[in-house]
Protein backbone atom coordinates (compact mmCIF):
# COMPACT_ATOMS: atom_id res chain seq x y z
CA UNK A 1 0.00 0.00 0.00
CA UNK A 2 1.59 3.20 -0.90
CA UNK A 3 0.63 5.91 1.39
CA UNK A 4 -0.64 8.90 0.48
CA UNK A 5 -0.34 10.62 4.12
CA UNK A 6 2.14 12.96 4.59
CA UNK A 7 4.84 11.72 6.67
CA UNK A 8 4.36 12.18 10.09
CA UNK A 9 6.74 14.15 11.91
CA UNK A 10 8.81 12.33 13.95
CA UNK A 11 8.77 12.32 17.56
CA UNK A 12 11.98 13.59 19.49
CA UNK A 13 13.66 10.90 20.42
CA UNK A 14 12.26 10.76 24.55
CA UNK A 15 15.36 10.08 26.50
CA UNK A 16 12.70 8.30 29.36
CA UNK A 17 10.91 4.90 27.76
CA UNK A 18 7.17 5.13 27.17
CA UNK A 19 6.92 1.60 27.66
CA UNK A 20 8.95 -0.93 29.34
CA UNK A 21 10.25 -3.28 26.44
CA UNK A 22 10.23 -6.65 26.93
CA UNK A 23 14.29 -8.05 27.38
CA UNK A 24 13.74 -11.87 25.96
CA UNK A 25 15.92 -11.45 22.99
CA UNK A 26 15.47 -15.07 22.47
CA UNK A 27 11.71 -13.81 21.88
CA UNK A 28 8.20 -14.15 23.45
CA UNK A 29 6.73 -18.04 24.32
CA UNK A 30 4.76 -19.43 21.64
CA UNK A 31 1.20 -18.91 22.21
CA UNK A 32 0.13 -22.26 21.18
CA UNK A 33 -3.61 -23.81 22.11
CA UNK A 34 -4.71 -26.75 23.56
CA UNK A 35 -2.63 -28.89 21.20
CA UNK A 36 0.21 -27.29 22.42
CA UNK A 37 0.01 -26.73 26.04
CA UNK A 38 -1.37 -30.71 26.40
CA UNK A 39 1.38 -31.79 25.18
CA UNK A 40 3.83 -29.78 27.53
CA UNK A 41 1.75 -31.15 30.03
CA UNK A 42 2.05 -34.55 28.83
CA UNK A 43 5.59 -34.36 28.67
CA UNK A 44 6.38 -32.77 32.38
CA UNK A 45 3.95 -35.53 33.70
CA UNK A 46 5.57 -38.17 31.92
CA UNK A 47 8.77 -37.23 32.78
CA UNK A 48 7.86 -36.64 36.42
CA UNK A 49 6.42 -40.37 36.41
CA UNK A 50 9.35 -41.42 34.71
CA UNK A 51 12.12 -40.39 38.09
CA UNK A 52 8.36 -41.39 40.49
CA UNK A 53 8.60 -44.80 38.53
CA UNK A 54 12.81 -44.97 39.00
CA UNK A 55 12.70 -44.57 42.50
CA UNK A 56 9.80 -46.74 42.96
CA UNK A 57 11.94 -49.67 41.87
CA UNK A 58 14.55 -48.88 43.24
CA UNK A 59 12.93 -48.70 46.95
CA UNK A 60 10.98 -52.15 45.92
CA UNK A 61 14.40 -53.71 44.70
CA UNK A 62 15.19 -53.06 47.96
CA UNK A 63 13.20 -55.88 49.79
CA UNK A 64 15.60 -58.29 48.26
CA UNK A 65 18.46 -56.98 49.85
CA UNK A 66 16.81 -56.80 53.43
CA UNK A 67 13.08 -56.59 54.22
CA UNK A 68 14.19 -54.45 57.47
CA UNK A 69 15.93 -51.55 55.24
CA UNK A 70 12.61 -51.56 52.77
CA UNK A 71 10.76 -51.53 55.96
CA UNK A 72 12.63 -48.56 56.81
CA UNK A 73 12.59 -46.54 53.41
CA UNK A 74 8.74 -47.24 53.78
CA UNK A 75 8.50 -45.98 57.08
CA UNK A 76 9.96 -42.84 55.89
CA UNK A 77 7.76 -42.30 53.57
CA UNK A 78 5.17 -41.67 55.73
CA UNK A 79 5.23 -37.86 56.25
CA UNK A 80 3.29 -35.10 55.12
CA UNK A 81 5.11 -34.06 52.11
CA UNK A 82 5.12 -37.52 50.63
CA UNK A 83 1.60 -37.50 51.65
CA UNK A 84 0.87 -34.43 49.30
CA UNK A 85 3.31 -36.06 46.84
CA UNK A 86 1.18 -39.25 45.79
CA UNK A 87 -1.57 -36.50 45.26
CA UNK A 88 0.39 -34.73 42.38
CA UNK A 89 1.79 -38.17 41.69
CA UNK A 90 -2.19 -39.37 40.91
CA UNK A 91 -3.24 -35.93 39.52
CA UNK A 92 0.31 -36.64 36.64
CA UNK A 93 -0.53 -40.18 36.20
CA UNK A 94 -4.85 -39.54 35.57
CA UNK A 95 -4.01 -36.68 33.24
CA UNK A 96 -1.23 -39.14 31.38
CA UNK A 97 -3.64 -41.74 30.86
CA UNK A 98 -7.12 -39.66 29.32
CA UNK A 99 -4.42 -37.65 27.37
CA UNK A 100 -2.68 -40.83 26.15
CA UNK A 101 -5.70 -42.53 25.17
CA UNK A 102 -6.89 -39.01 23.37
CA UNK A 103 -3.64 -39.26 21.50
CA UNK A 104 -4.04 -43.07 20.41
CA UNK A 105 -7.60 -41.72 18.95
CA UNK A 106 -5.77 -38.90 17.32
CA UNK A 107 -3.40 -41.54 15.54
CA UNK A 108 -5.85 -44.29 15.33
CA UNK A 109 -9.49 -42.69 14.04
CA UNK A 110 -9.75 -40.96 11.03
CA UNK A 111 -11.99 -38.37 13.08
CA UNK A 112 -9.45 -37.81 15.39
CA UNK A 113 -7.85 -34.94 14.18
CA UNK A 114 -11.05 -32.84 13.37
CA UNK A 115 -12.34 -33.48 17.70
CA UNK A 116 -8.65 -33.46 19.31
CA UNK A 117 -9.94 -30.08 20.96
CA UNK A 118 -13.08 -31.57 22.53
CA UNK A 119 -11.73 -34.61 22.98
CA UNK A 120 -8.75 -32.05 25.31
CA UNK A 121 -11.85 -30.83 27.31
CA UNK A 122 -12.90 -34.42 27.64
CA UNK A 123 -9.68 -35.37 29.04
CA UNK A 124 -9.55 -31.98 31.47
CA UNK A 125 -12.79 -33.04 32.61
CA UNK A 126 -12.33 -36.90 33.40
CA UNK A 127 -9.16 -35.48 35.13
CA UNK A 128 -11.35 -33.58 37.63
CA UNK A 129 -13.76 -36.12 38.04
CA UNK A 130 -11.41 -38.23 38.67
CA UNK A 131 -9.44 -36.11 41.06
CA UNK A 132 -12.70 -34.87 42.99
CA UNK A 133 -12.97 -37.69 43.77
CA UNK A 134 -9.57 -38.59 45.45
CA UNK A 135 -8.16 -35.67 46.34
CA UNK A 136 -10.58 -35.23 49.50
CA UNK A 137 -10.61 -38.79 50.33
CA UNK A 138 -6.38 -38.04 50.36
CA UNK A 139 -5.87 -34.96 52.39
CA UNK A 140 -8.58 -36.20 55.05
CA UNK A 141 -6.03 -39.05 54.98
CA UNK A 142 -2.90 -37.02 55.66
CA UNK A 143 -4.66 -34.69 58.39
CA UNK A 144 -5.76 -37.87 60.41
CA UNK A 145 -2.68 -39.41 59.90
CA UNK A 146 -0.52 -36.34 60.74
CA UNK A 147 -2.45 -34.01 63.46
CA UNK A 148 -0.67 -31.24 64.57
CA UNK B 1 8.17 43.40 2.18
CA UNK B 2 8.71 41.18 5.11
CA UNK B 3 8.02 37.46 4.65
CA UNK B 4 7.45 36.12 8.83
CA UNK B 5 8.51 32.53 9.16
CA UNK B 6 6.47 30.79 11.75
CA UNK B 7 8.55 29.43 14.23
CA UNK B 8 8.62 26.35 14.85
CA UNK B 9 6.62 24.11 17.49
CA UNK B 10 8.77 23.51 19.92
CA UNK B 11 6.65 21.57 22.42
CA UNK B 12 6.55 17.66 22.39
CA UNK B 13 4.89 16.68 19.39
CA UNK B 14 5.01 13.37 20.40
CA UNK B 15 1.88 14.18 23.13
CA UNK B 16 0.07 16.65 20.94
CA UNK B 17 -0.05 14.77 17.32
CA UNK B 18 -3.67 13.27 16.90
CA UNK B 19 -3.84 10.96 13.83
CA UNK B 20 -5.85 11.87 10.98
CA UNK B 21 -9.90 10.97 10.63
CA UNK B 22 -10.34 7.31 11.19
CA UNK B 23 -6.70 6.43 11.99
CA UNK B 24 -6.01 5.19 15.15
CA UNK B 25 -2.31 5.47 16.31
CA UNK B 26 -1.06 1.80 17.75
CA UNK B 27 2.30 0.27 18.88
CA UNK B 28 4.73 -2.12 17.32
CA UNK B 29 7.39 -4.09 19.77
CA UNK B 30 9.56 -5.43 16.39
CA UNK B 31 12.12 -7.59 17.56
CA UNK B 32 15.39 -6.40 15.61
CA UNK B 33 18.81 -7.64 14.73
CA UNK B 34 21.53 -6.62 12.73
CA UNK B 35 23.85 -9.51 12.73
CA UNK B 36 26.72 -6.62 11.87
CA UNK B 37 26.47 -4.21 14.82
CA UNK B 38 24.19 -6.53 17.52
CA UNK B 39 25.35 -9.24 20.07
CA UNK B 40 22.19 -10.52 20.32
CA UNK B 41 18.53 -9.12 19.29
CA UNK B 42 16.91 -6.51 21.03
CA UNK B 43 13.31 -5.12 21.07
CA UNK B 44 12.21 -1.78 19.32
CA UNK B 45 8.65 -0.21 19.48
CA UNK B 46 7.14 2.12 16.58
CA UNK B 47 4.19 4.17 16.72
CA UNK B 48 1.99 3.88 13.97
CA UNK B 49 -1.49 5.86 12.41
CA UNK B 50 -3.65 2.76 10.83
CA UNK B 51 -6.71 2.36 9.79
CA UNK B 52 -8.88 -0.98 10.96
CA UNK B 53 -8.63 -2.46 7.88
CA UNK B 54 -4.90 -2.01 7.35
CA UNK B 55 -2.54 -5.10 7.94
CA UNK B 56 0.42 -5.78 9.93
CA UNK B 57 2.05 -5.53 6.53
CA UNK B 58 1.15 -1.91 5.88
CA UNK B 59 2.01 -0.97 9.50
CA UNK B 60 5.31 -2.77 8.71
CA UNK B 61 5.85 -0.44 5.57
CA UNK B 62 5.09 2.62 6.95
CA UNK B 63 7.91 2.07 9.73
CA UNK B 64 10.18 0.96 6.72
CA UNK B 65 9.01 3.91 4.29
CA UNK B 66 8.88 7.14 6.74
CA UNK B 67 10.23 6.31 10.52
CA UNK B 68 13.23 3.34 10.16
CA UNK B 69 14.59 2.75 6.94
CA UNK B 70 16.60 0.07 7.87
CA UNK B 71 13.48 -2.20 9.02
CA UNK B 72 14.18 -5.38 7.26
CA UNK B 73 11.87 -7.82 6.32
CA UNK B 74 10.58 -9.98 3.06
CA UNK B 75 6.96 -9.53 1.49
CA UNK B 76 6.34 -10.04 -2.10
CA UNK B 77 2.82 -10.43 -3.53
CA UNK B 78 1.17 -8.91 -0.26
CA UNK B 79 -1.97 -10.52 -0.80
CA UNK B 80 -1.43 -13.79 1.02
CA UNK B 81 0.05 -16.65 -2.03
CA UNK B 82 3.71 -16.00 -2.52
CA UNK B 83 4.11 -16.69 1.10
CA UNK B 84 7.16 -14.45 1.82
CA UNK B 85 5.74 -12.58 4.71
CA UNK B 86 5.35 -15.38 7.57
CA UNK B 87 6.03 -13.53 10.81
CA UNK B 88 5.61 -14.18 14.68
CA UNK B 89 2.62 -11.36 15.63
CA UNK B 90 1.81 -11.70 18.91
CA UNK B 91 3.31 -14.98 19.46
CA UNK B 92 1.79 -16.57 16.81
CA UNK B 93 3.01 -17.41 13.20
CA UNK B 94 0.90 -15.67 10.57
CA UNK B 95 1.26 -13.44 6.93
CA UNK B 96 1.69 -9.96 8.12
CA UNK B 97 -0.49 -9.13 4.54
CA UNK B 98 -3.56 -11.46 5.84
CA UNK B 99 -3.60 -9.97 9.99
CA UNK B 100 -5.77 -7.42 9.82
CA UNK B 101 -5.61 -4.43 12.51
CA UNK B 102 -8.89 -4.61 13.79
CA UNK B 103 -8.72 -8.23 14.69
CA UNK B 104 -5.68 -7.64 16.89
CA UNK B 105 -6.12 -5.92 20.70
CA UNK B 106 -4.65 -2.20 20.20
CA UNK B 107 -4.65 -1.41 23.19
CA UNK B 108 -1.64 -3.13 24.01
CA UNK B 109 1.33 -3.17 21.87
CA UNK B 110 1.69 -5.76 18.79
CA UNK B 111 4.84 -8.00 18.92
CA UNK B 112 6.55 -8.60 15.98
CA UNK B 113 9.32 -10.97 15.59
CA UNK B 114 10.93 -13.70 12.95
CA UNK B 115 9.91 -17.26 12.61
CA UNK B 116 11.26 -19.50 15.46
CA UNK B 117 13.34 -22.23 14.67
CA UNK B 118 15.10 -21.08 11.95
CA UNK B 119 18.61 -19.12 11.52
CA UNK B 120 17.68 -15.34 12.17
CA UNK B 121 19.17 -13.75 9.49
CA UNK B 122 18.40 -9.67 10.13
CA UNK B 123 15.36 -8.20 12.11
CA UNK B 124 12.83 -10.17 10.64
CA UNK B 125 14.40 -12.18 7.66
CA UNK B 126 15.24 -15.93 8.14
CA UNK B 127 17.29 -18.67 6.33
CA UNK B 128 14.74 -20.22 4.61
CA UNK B 129 17.35 -22.97 3.27
CA UNK B 130 16.80 -25.50 5.92
CA UNK B 131 12.92 -24.94 5.52
CA UNK B 132 13.47 -25.46 1.74
CA UNK B 133 16.19 -28.40 1.69
CA UNK B 134 13.27 -31.00 3.93
CA UNK B 135 10.69 -29.69 0.86
CA UNK B 136 13.08 -31.16 -1.86
CA UNK B 137 13.75 -34.19 0.31
CA UNK B 138 10.33 -35.56 -0.20
CA UNK B 139 10.40 -35.36 -4.27
CA UNK B 140 7.77 -32.72 -4.11
CA UNK B 141 7.27 -33.40 -8.21
CA UNK B 142 5.08 -35.94 -10.24
CA UNK B 143 6.52 -39.25 -10.86
CA UNK B 144 4.38 -41.54 -13.15
CA UNK B 145 5.89 -44.61 -14.29
CA UNK B 146 3.03 -45.16 -17.34
CA UNK B 147 2.87 -42.56 -20.49
CA UNK B 148 -0.82 -40.58 -21.00
CA UNK B 149 -2.33 -42.27 -23.59
CA UNK B 150 -2.59 -40.69 -27.29
CA UNK B 151 -0.40 -38.23 -26.17
CA UNK B 152 -2.75 -37.08 -23.91
CA UNK B 153 -3.12 -35.62 -20.21
CA UNK B 154 -3.41 -38.22 -17.18
CA UNK B 155 -7.00 -38.01 -16.44
CA UNK B 156 -8.38 -38.60 -12.73
CA UNK B 157 -11.49 -38.80 -11.54
CA UNK B 158 -13.44 -35.93 -9.78
CA UNK B 159 -12.98 -38.19 -6.37
CA UNK B 160 -9.41 -38.50 -7.11
CA UNK B 161 -8.44 -35.20 -7.28
CA UNK B 162 -10.77 -34.42 -4.13
CA UNK B 163 -8.57 -37.10 -1.75
CA UNK B 164 -5.19 -34.47 -1.94
CA UNK B 165 -6.81 -31.00 -2.29
CA UNK B 166 -6.50 -29.74 0.99
CA UNK B 167 -2.40 -30.07 0.60
CA UNK B 168 -2.34 -28.64 -2.82
CA UNK B 169 -3.30 -25.13 -1.12
CA UNK B 170 0.24 -24.58 0.32
CA UNK B 171 2.10 -21.58 -0.31
CA UNK B 172 5.28 -22.52 1.03
CA UNK B 173 5.25 -20.12 3.72
CA UNK B 174 7.18 -21.93 6.86
CA UNK B 175 4.44 -20.32 9.06
CA UNK B 176 3.80 -24.21 9.88
CA UNK B 177 6.96 -25.74 10.58
CA UNK B 178 8.54 -23.18 12.38
CA UNK B 179 4.96 -23.39 14.53
CA UNK B 180 6.07 -26.78 15.79
CA UNK B 181 7.70 -27.35 18.99
CA UNK B 182 9.64 -30.43 17.88
CA UNK B 183 11.29 -28.77 14.87
CA UNK B 184 12.43 -26.00 17.35
CA UNK B 185 14.15 -28.29 19.17
CA UNK B 186 15.35 -31.01 16.42
CA UNK B 187 16.14 -29.47 13.47
CA UNK B 188 16.51 -32.41 11.40
CA UNK B 189 12.56 -33.10 11.26
CA UNK B 190 11.06 -32.79 8.18
CA UNK B 191 8.76 -30.62 9.56
CA UNK B 192 4.84 -30.01 8.72
CA UNK B 193 5.35 -28.78 4.85
CA UNK B 194 7.24 -31.06 3.80
CA UNK B 195 4.81 -33.87 4.93
CA UNK B 196 1.86 -32.08 3.90
CA UNK B 197 3.69 -31.84 0.34
CA UNK B 198 4.36 -34.88 0.46
CA UNK B 199 0.87 -35.85 1.01
CA UNK B 200 -0.04 -33.95 -1.48
CA UNK B 201 1.58 -36.56 -4.27
CA UNK B 202 1.39 -39.71 -1.75
CA UNK B 203 -2.13 -39.89 -2.34
CA UNK B 204 -2.29 -38.11 -5.81
CA UNK B 205 -3.64 -41.39 -8.16
CA UNK B 206 -1.43 -40.10 -11.18
CA UNK B 207 1.52 -40.29 -9.18
CA UNK B 208 3.50 -43.71 -9.01
CA UNK B 209 6.55 -43.39 -6.55
CA UNK B 210 4.58 -42.72 -3.17
CA UNK B 211 6.46 -45.58 -1.39
CA UNK B 212 9.49 -44.18 -1.97
CA UNK B 213 8.50 -40.93 -0.36
CA UNK B 214 6.54 -43.06 2.12
CA UNK B 215 10.10 -44.58 2.80
CA UNK B 216 11.63 -41.21 3.12
CA UNK B 217 9.39 -39.98 5.98
CA UNK B 218 9.35 -43.27 7.33
CA UNK B 219 12.42 -42.52 8.79
CA UNK B 220 13.66 -41.92 12.31
CA UNK B 221 13.41 -38.11 11.48
CA UNK B 222 10.15 -38.66 9.35
CA UNK B 223 6.57 -38.40 10.22
CA UNK B 224 6.94 -40.16 13.42
CA UNK B 225 8.60 -37.56 15.19
CA UNK B 226 4.97 -35.74 14.86
CA UNK B 227 3.16 -35.49 18.64
CA UNK B 228 0.16 -34.00 17.49
CA UNK B 229 0.44 -30.56 19.16
CA UNK B 230 -1.70 -29.24 16.41
CA UNK B 231 0.36 -25.67 16.39
CA UNK B 232 0.85 -26.34 12.90
CA UNK B 233 -2.77 -26.63 11.89
CA UNK B 234 -3.85 -23.10 13.75
CA UNK B 235 -0.73 -21.41 12.46
CA UNK B 236 -1.66 -22.07 8.56
CA UNK B 237 -2.81 -18.96 6.93
CA UNK B 238 -4.15 -21.36 4.15
CA UNK B 239 -6.21 -23.32 6.48
CA UNK B 240 -4.93 -27.08 5.71
CA UNK B 241 -5.75 -29.67 8.22
CA UNK B 242 -1.97 -29.90 8.60
CA UNK B 243 -2.21 -32.56 11.48
CA UNK B 244 -4.63 -34.81 9.62
CA UNK B 245 -2.73 -34.85 6.75
CA UNK B 246 0.62 -35.80 8.72
CA UNK B 247 -1.73 -38.45 10.32
CA UNK B 248 -2.74 -39.97 7.20
CA UNK B 249 0.95 -40.33 5.92
CA UNK B 250 1.69 -41.84 9.49
CA UNK B 251 -1.42 -44.52 8.32
CA UNK B 252 -0.41 -44.82 4.93
CA UNK B 253 3.27 -46.26 6.10
CA UNK B 254 1.10 -48.42 7.82
CA UNK B 255 -1.09 -49.75 5.32
CA UNK B 256 -1.24 -48.80 1.91
CA UNK B 257 -2.54 -45.48 0.75
CA UNK B 258 -5.85 -46.85 -0.41
CA UNK B 259 -7.07 -48.53 3.01
CA UNK B 260 -6.18 -45.24 4.51
CA UNK B 261 -9.84 -43.48 5.58
CA UNK B 262 -10.67 -40.57 5.00
CA UNK B 263 -12.79 -38.72 7.81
Amino acid sequence: MVSLRPAPKLPPTSTSPRLSLPKAPAGTVYRGHEGMWSWVLHRITGVGIFFFLLVHIMDTALVRVSPQAYDGVIAEYKNPIMGLGELALVAAIVFHAFNGLRIILIDFWSFGTKHQRGMFWAVIIAWLVVMAGFAPRQLITILEEFPR
Amino acid sequence: MTLTVPAPAATDVRVKRRPPEGFSTITLLIRRFDPETDAEPYWRDYDVDVLPTDRILDALHTIKWEQDGSLTFRRSCAHGICGSDAMRINGRNRLACKTLVKDLDTTKPIYVEALKGLPLEKDLVVDMEPFFEAYRQVQPFLQAGTTPQNGRERLQSAEDRERFDDTTKCILCAACTTSCPVFWTDGQYFGPAAIVNAHRFIFDSRDDAAQVRLDILNDREGVWRCRTTFNCTEACPRGIQITKAISEVKAATMRSREKVKIA
